[in-house]
Order: C-alpha cells, then structure tokens, then sequence
C-alpha cells in the first residue's frame, strides 16, 4: 500500500477517535478518558504526518513540538481554576494564528515551488492563477484566524480584568481608569465595521483573482485583526460566556479551513466537530440571557427605560442579617440551597463554600448548588470552580432542576450573583424581561451575600434585595462564608 | 471541484456529527468541553508539520515554525488543562 494510503486511513482513525473523545464527554464518569482519546489521535495524526510527509527541516519541526508542549504543559499546569476563562481565551487565540500561518506558507509554497498539496507542479496552473478552491480556502483561514487571534486577546484582557488609565487633561484632575471589562462603545463603531467587513471582502476577492495575492493575504490578515478587536471590545463583562463559545467555535473553524487548504480530512472534520461544539454553546449561553447572538454581538442591551429607580425599590425595606442571624436559620432547616455566580470567583469563595455545605450536611441538612447556565464569565465557569472544592457532581442542579423544587427549600444562599436571580426578568418592560432566572424568592427564606446592594450587570434594581422573606448580609464572598462556618460551629 | 465537492460533503457530515454527540453533554462539563474542543482546533498542527518541514524557502519554513508552536501550545496545554479539570469532576469514593 502507498504511504499516503497508509496516511489517510491513520488520519480516518484519528477522526473517529475524536469523535469517541467527545462523545465520552457527555457524562463526568466517562470523561477524563474521552479526552485522553482525543490526547490519543492528535498523537496519531501528529505521528502519520512526520511519517509519511516529505519532511527535511527535522530540526525545526522537533524544536516547534518541544517548545510547543513545554510552554503548553507549563501554562495548563500553573494555572489556578478562577483564572481558566481567560486561559481558554487565550488558547483559542494561539488556535487562530496557527491557522492563518499556516494558510500563509501554503500561499507562499503555492506560487513559489508549485508544491503546495492541492498544486499540480505546473506553469501552467501558476500563470493562470491559484486554484479557486485554494485561494478562497486560503482567504478563509486568515480571516478567521485573524479575527480569532485578536478577537481572543481583546477577550483574555477583559476576563484577566485589566485597565488603562488615561492621563488627566488638566493639571490637578483625578486620571481616569477605563476597565476593558466594560462594554467599551467605540463611536461609530457600525459604520467603522461595516466599512472593515467591505475591505475584507475585497481583499477575499483580490487574493483569488489579483497578480499579488501574498499582498492581499496579509492585507486581508491585518484588517481581519482590526475586525476582531472591534467587534470584541463593545462586549461587557456578563456577555463573555457567549464571546468564549463564539471565539471557540472560530478557531475550529479556522482549522476547518485551513483543511480545505491542504486538502487534509482531519483538519476539515476535527475543525467542524469544534465550530459546532462552540455555536452550539453559543446558542445555549443566548437562550439562557434571552438575548439574540445578533444582540450580543452588537451590543446593545435591551430596553427598558421605565426601571424604576434605586430608592424606590429599596427604601426602608431592605434588611440586614449577621452571620450569626444565619446560623440560627439553618438550626431548623431541613433543605439548603446555594445559588453562586461570578462573585464567587471573584473572592475564591469555592473552598470556604465547601467547607459550610459538609457542616451542614453533617446536621442532616440537604445542601444542593443551584447553576444558573450563564452564572460566571464562560460556560460551566461554576461547576468547574465547584468542582475543585471537591464537591460531587450530583448536587450542582441546573436551573430547571432546582426551580421545581425550590418552594421546599428552608434557606438559600445567593452569593455573588444578581441578575440571575432578579426577579423583574418575570415581569414585563425590563432591560432582562424573559431570561430565564432562578426564582430563589419561591424559598422560604433567601439570603443574599453582596458586598452592596449595587445593581448587576444589567445596571438595574433588584426587588429580591427588598422581599420580605429576604435577608442581605453585606459582606465579601469568602470572608461571609468563613464567618458563617464559625457561626455555626459555635452554635 | 471534485476535491472540494468531496471534502465539502466531510465538511457537512460532521457538523452533523458534532451537534448530535455535543448537545448531550451536560453544562456541568461546558468548561472542560470548551477547553477539549479547543484543544483539538490544535490539530492545526498537521498542516503546520507540512509547512515548516517541507524545507520550502526560510518564509514558508519561519511561518510553519510559527505555526507549529502555537498549534502545539493549544493542543497540549488545552489537554493537559482539559485533564486537570475533568479529574475534579471524578466520584469521590
């Protein structure tokens, strides 16, 4: 049998490997297997391609795998679980760019040895231009590529919550801070991408049909760049989870692209199993806010100018509670649920949380986590956090799960979330009218652990914060929870 | 055009693939999922093995090295991290 027959069936079998790979991703018992069999066929397609590709410059190649896997193993490795969003950020991003160097060196192997995969070493092909299906498949990866890789950093800035400070105009005046993770509206910025997304376009074209398509590549590569930083940055901080799955899904399908470049299956099904994973999450995060992809991405938020303001929701009727006001609660309490979001990440509360929920437990109480879907800064950011403080998987019960039940509930714990558990979301005419909420006000008694009673990402009032069976405990995530555990192992 | 054909039909066949096995993975596991998915994007290491070994001219061979170690710091690092992960996730008894 011919090298690239033996090649091609090794690629076949990676294929379903990866497969496989996600598929044992659907339960946690099967999963860490699924993804060592993903492990197993990049290894494979790695191994077929040094095997039975032309290769020469071994050097090269075996520096690039061994700085690749350090720098990799080194990053994964040190990372801490709260800052796993940003990671995920950033090696989309690293996705990306191979994708569109890859396309690049192809473009240049194309017109200047007629080597390139798809290529017929002929003149004649290279006088009468590149094959169409390259030259578009070739465009198609730098531009998603590039939008990806710069895209993903405007993100990783955001996640990794990083500022600038702008120098003061006068003498005397404060500087001024602008956070990245805001939604920062550039003025313009429709008719600015608009006109980007024209040029790219005709760069896609003119990399097909000009004299000088290396030129136009990189042209292209560096206005899709400036596309990727435009359409990333008017994104707030709340909207990361869809920008995450939305930058996921690009970058396998860049590596889709880059298949089609090189001819090469394992690119092309490997690239769309990951574009499909990252729209579908995509989807998901949407529904969950009730917005549109269209919505997000614009960024405009919905309407709802009729909030009523701060002061007529809370006046006079929010109360305060200690943590030994708490501890008393749970002296009758049969079922505790504890809803978290992104403050919880924010202060590392996971550990102190685990350490209160197994006290509980150790009174006869049930404790259950209630997720909501976009609860944190990506998909499934609390589960994992959760997970880390060594709690089962079994008592992190999605949004449906715990709303069925929620009148049974003696005591819930809010800590660090806010839109998700606004009740307005139920009511017509605001700003997050039909997203879906957890409706913690259903319980007997809700207790919200905040540092204030400043609004959420949807800048509106939360009348919870008001309720009567509701309880406010000002405080600093982690440090709340370590006083409750004290609380409670005194009492 | 009947290459592109053909890898096309791949191309749609496992889209389809993908949103049947993807949507049954519970939101428990949306992170490890985000960071194994992207892991396997990192397969752009094949086409960056090609460019940087194929000895083609120092800008081919530098944009293939490029290539090559991004792609493999996605791939490893996305498992490795995928890894650390769904050991949390594993039944404590």
């Amino acid at each position: 049998m011919e090298g690239s027959s033996i090649q091609n069936l090794a690629y076949l079998l990676a294929s379903v490997l990866f497969i496989l790979g996600i598929k044992g991703l659907t339960h946690p018992r099967t999963a860490v297997r699924g993804n060592l069999t993903s492990a197993l066929a990049m290894l494979l397609a790695v191994v077929a391609t040094l095997a039975f590709s032309h290769i020469i410059s071994w050097p090269w190649i075996i520096t690039g795998l061994v700085l690749g896997s350090v720098i990799g193993t080194v990053m994964a490795v040190k990372v801490p679980m709260t800052g796993m969003p940003q990671m995920v950020a950033i090696f989309n991003g690293f996705g990306g760019a191979a994708s569109f160097f890859v396309a690049g060196a192809e473009l240049y192997r194309a017109l200047h040895t007629g080597e390139a995969t798809t290529q017929p070493a002929s003149e004649a092909v290279v006088q009468a231009g590149l094959q169409t299906q390259f030259a578009l498949a070739t465009a198609a990866a730098g531009l998603i590529g590039a939008v990806t890789l710069l895209g993903s950093f405007v993100a990783y800035a955001k996640l990794a919550e990083f500022s600038i400070t702008l120098k003061p105009k006068n003498e005397g005046d404060k500087p001024r801070k602008i956070w990245l993770s805001n939604a920062l509206l550039v003025p313009g910025r429709h008719v600015i991408n608009a006109a980007l997304a024209i040029i790219c376009i005709a760069l896609f074209v003119f990399v097909a049909t000009s004299d000088s398509p290396q030129l136009n590549y990189w042209l292209l590569v560096a206005v899709a760049a400036i596309l990727g930083v435009m359409i990333t940055i008017p994104i707030g901080g709340a909207d990361m989870p869809v920008v995450i799955a939305l930058l996921n899904s690009y970058s396998g399908l860049a590596a889709c692209a880059t298949g089609f470049v090189i001819n090469n299956n394992v690119l092309i099904i490997a690239g769309s199993l990951v574009g499909a994973s990252g729209l579908i999450l995509t989807a998901i995060m949407c529904k969950a806010m009730n917005r549109s992809l269209v919505n997000v991405i614009f960024a405009t938020l919905g309407g709802g100018s009729d909030a009523p303001s701060a002061d007529d929701v809370y006046a006079g009727k929010v109360k305060q509670t200690s943590a030994e006001e708490i501890a008393m609660l749970f002296d009758t309490a049969q079922r505790v649920v504890i809803v978290p979001g992104y403050g919880m990440a924010v202060s590392q509360a996971q550990h102190a949380v685990r350490e209160l929920a197994n006290l509980l437990e150790e009174r006869d109480i049930t404790v259950e986590f209630g997720i909501h879907p976009v609860a944190g800064r990506m998909p499934g950011h609390m589960n994992v956090l959760l997970a880390e403080a060594n709690i089962d998987y079994d008592k992190l019960l999605e949004m449906d799960v715990i709303n069925s039940t929620l009148e049974t509930v003696d005591v819930c714990l809010v800590i660090g979330a806010n839109d998700v558990v606004n009740p307005v979301a139920r009511e017509e005419g605001s700003a997050i009218s039909g997203m879906p909420i957890i409706d913690v006000d259903k319980c007997r008694t809700v207790v919200v652990i905040k540092r204030s009673l400043s609004p959420g990402f949807a800048g509106i009032p939360n009348p919870l914060f008001a309720a009567d069976n509701c309880l406010m405990f000002f405080n600093d995530g982690k440090k709340a929870f370590t006083e409750l555990i004290e609380a409670v192992k005194e009492g | 055009m009947v290459d592109l054909v053909m890898l096309f039909t791949i191309f749609v066949l496992a889209i389809f693939i993908g949103f049947e096995i993807i949507t049954k993975v519970p939101p428990t596991l949306h992170t490890p999922l985000m960071s194994g998915s992207n892991a396997i994007s990192g397969i752009t290491m094949v086409g960056a093995l090609v460019s940087a070994g194929a000895g083609a001219g120092w800008w081919a061979t530098s944009l293939g090295f490029f290539a090559l170690v991004l792609a493999t710091v996605n791939a490893v690092g996305g498992f490795v991290v995928s890894n650390r992960m769904l050991q949390m996730f594993r039944r404590k008894d």
